[in-house]
């Protein structure tokens, strides 16, 4: 597929934002693989590298008072929307002073400050519960858009014709952000799809769907602003399909039988990292000393995360029943 | 006043609609059809499509939506036209409603009703017919009531509704034709403990929903035999009201449970096992069970009453509780 021509680089603060955002992630994730090893983080572990341009170029259109439902692959997403990286690594060791006090680990982030509703790892159980907040911004006539992210493999499961069905039905103000990476989990997308074209597919529940090319975090940027305004002016649902690639295994257990290396190794020359990194250079935006300040703020900010954990305390064995029911009158 | 099991459910859903703005309805065919069982007839006319939401035929979806517009601040309702279409919504219910709150660590709860209809006796098969109310009762952060009294049935929804949690409320379908007289002003009710129906001293019928209406039946019976049975409704299956349990059966030292679902794991075993863990040294006989024929619910009336509990199975099974520990004491 040709995408149309990559949008203008923005102005230096505006790209240098967009390549942090993209840089921090990676680093951050780079650090989860290297403490799963070591043992600190336990459990699964689904890294996000290479889909980085995804959650950096449209969580950051979105305003504070809207919504975010991911999935099990949502370290991009959180940090992306401003989820402290602190709160996520004291999550992901199971600490007490995680943003889930622990009890979800990597696959269940959950912030209430940012409006991130999980982290859920059922594919496509997160889409029902979206259009469900979108639902309520509707009756409540507030100006609220709803984010949803998910893979291509969701596009099999009922629950997600289920929720653009609804969405579209309801005229929701509703953002589907389709991660097509091209498995689900090992499973390609030709093996579980009979149409593989997502956002044609989309298209049949007649809301705006289309493709953009996910490794160009400026492509992904325009694609979720224009959708987002549209949306916020009344335009009901959109679908995004940003085709995107994970350079990592699909979980820290995965054997990668299910592709070939050089096959990797294409998708790698799209690095959206240097993609960016090179048209801002070539703008004069960037030099080494630019980036190597930029990585070593990122490096800090990873480390700040990481100490965070370390430091963090166990919740008590006897709190373990805690939070099955509410302690208070839950939410006013 | 005169009035009647769906009677006093619609009245629920009206004042609850009233009460509180971010209340409303949605499920299939609850607007313009009125309900499967007609709980919601009129309502559609006196609040509008936007609150008395049709959905299409999409149990995950709207279950799910209901569960994200209790996340964003609304009050839903979510109808399931019946049990046996739950399953549809399962990985809603269980995965996120139930689990959302721990699995956040406190930071998202999730203020949902959901309303089904339960349970057999009108020949639709065995697709149309299950109670799995006792299925539901095994998932930690639900809340399972099972209104078997115009009370109940009035009074139970507006106290679900403040219950900050997902609460599931199972209605029984041959319930909806009972007639009773409700006080006028008949409101909430609690929500967290079981209720002698009837008191007595030589057996305690353990039962809820439609049970209650043949326990109470088969304790006419055996009055007229001189057996005296005390009659606990459960009410409410998650949590089961443990100290109601076992204070009954300090009483009458007897115990049969009542279940129209099946017994093989089933919420009569965990009621049985509660009360050997706790009352063991005050039963005069084994507890003992009725509880549905272990097989996918038969179409023919015959088969249907035989796979079902009736009020002669209950007499029966306390003649030979009895009858097995020889003299009443």
């Amino acid at each position: 597929m040709t995408f149309p021509p990559s949008p203008p680089l923005p102005d230096e603060s505006h790209a240098r934002a967009l390549l942090r955002s993209m840089i921090l992630i990676r680093r951050f994730e780079e650090k989860c693989a290297e403490l799963y090893t070591r043992q600190k983080i336990r459990g699964f572990l689904h890294l996000y590298i290479g889909e980085e341009a995804v959650a950096a170029g449209s969580l950051p259109v979105l305003e504070p008072r809207d919504s975010v439902v991911a999935t099990y692959r949502e370290h991009g997403q959180a940090l992306a929307r401003g989820v402290p990286a602190t709160t996520i690594m004291a999550e992901m060791y199971g600490r007490k002073e995680g943003c889930a006090r622990g009890r979800g680990g990597s696959m269940h982030i959950f912030d209430a400050e940012t409006r991130f509703y999980g982290g859920n790892a059922i594919v496509a159980g997160g889409l029902p519960l979206a259009a469900g907040l979108a639902l309520a911004a509707q009756m409540k006539g507030e100006d609220r858009v709803t984010a949803c992210y998910f893979g291509d493999g969701a596009m099999a499961e009922g629950e997600f014709h289920e929720s653009m069905n609804l969405a579209a039905l309801w005229d929701l103000p509703l953002l589907f952000c389709c991660e097509n990476n091209l498995y689900a989990m090992g499973t390609a997308l030709a093996i579980a799809h009979a149409e593989t074209d997502l956002a044609l597919r989309a298209t049949s529940y007649g809301m705006p769907a289309w493709a953009v090319d996910g490794m160009d975090v400026l492509a992904v940027e325009d694609a979720t602003r224009r959708a987002v305004q549209s949306i916020r002016a009344g335009g009901g649902p959109h679908f995004l399909e940003f085709r995107t690639y994970r350079f990592r295994p699909h979980s820290m257990f995965d054997p990668e039988l299910y592709r070939s290396r050089e096959e990797v190794s294409e998708w790698k020359k799209r690095d959206p990292i240097p993609l960016l990194a090179d048209r801002m250079r070539q703008a004069g935006m960037l030099d080494d000393d630019a980036l190597a300040a930029l990585e070593s703020e990122v490096t800090a900010e990873v480390e700040e995360a990481v100490t965070f954990a370390e430091e963090g305390s166990w919740e008590p064995v006897e709190e373990l029943t805690r939070f099955v029911h509410s302690e208070t009158g839950g939410a006013p | 006043m005169k009035t009647t099991y769906r009677e006093a459910m619609r009245g629920a859903i009206r004042e609850a609609m009233h009460r509180d703005d971010r209340v409303f309805l949605m499920g299939e065919d609850v607007g313009h059809y009125g309900g499967c069982y007609a709980v919601s007839k009129g309502l559609l006319e006196e609040f509008g499509p936007e609150r008395i939401r049709d959905t299409p035929l999409a149990e995950s979806g709207f279950v799910g939506a209901g569960i994200g517009a209790a996340l964003g601040g609304m009050r839903p309702i979510v109808e399931i036209m019946t049990v046996n279409f739950s399953l549809l919504a399962m990985d809603q219910i269980v995965n996120n409603a139930a689990t959302l709150l721990h699995m956040s660590g406190g930071a998202f709860n999730v203020p949902l009703v959901i309303r089904m209809a339960t349970g057999g006796g009108r020949q639709v098969a065995a697709q149309h017919s299950r109670s799995l109310d006792g299925w539901y009762a095994h998932i930690p952060g639900l809340r399972i009531l099972t209104p078997a009294t115009l009370e109940d049935a009035r009074g139970m929804l507006w106290t679900a509704l403040e219950d900050p949690d997902p609460v599931i409320i199972f209605e029984h379908v041959l319930l909806y034709n009972m007639e009773g007289e409700l006080a006028e002003d008949a409101g909430p009710v609690s929500i967290d403990r079981a209720e002698v129906r009837r008191t007595g001293s030589d057996v305690s019928l353990i039962t809820f929903g439609l049970g209650v209406v043949k326990a109470m039946q088969a304790a006419d019976a055996l009055e007229e035999e001189g057996i005296s049975a005390e009659v606990l409704d459960l009410r409410t299956l998650r949590p089961l009201d443990t100290d109601a349990i076992l204070e009954t059966v300090r009483r009458t030292h007897r115990a049969v449970v009542v279940d129209e679902g099946w017994r093989s794991g089933g919420i009569s075993a965990e009621i049985s096992a509660r009360i050997t863990e706790g009352a063991f040294y005050e039963l005069d006989a084994p507890v003992s069970r009725v509880c549905g024929v272990e097989v996918p619910t038969p179409y023919p009336e015959h088969l249907e009453r035989a796979a079902l509990p009736q009020v002669e199975d209950i007499v029966h099974a306390v003649r030979t509780l009895i009858s097995g520990k020889g003299e009443l004491s």
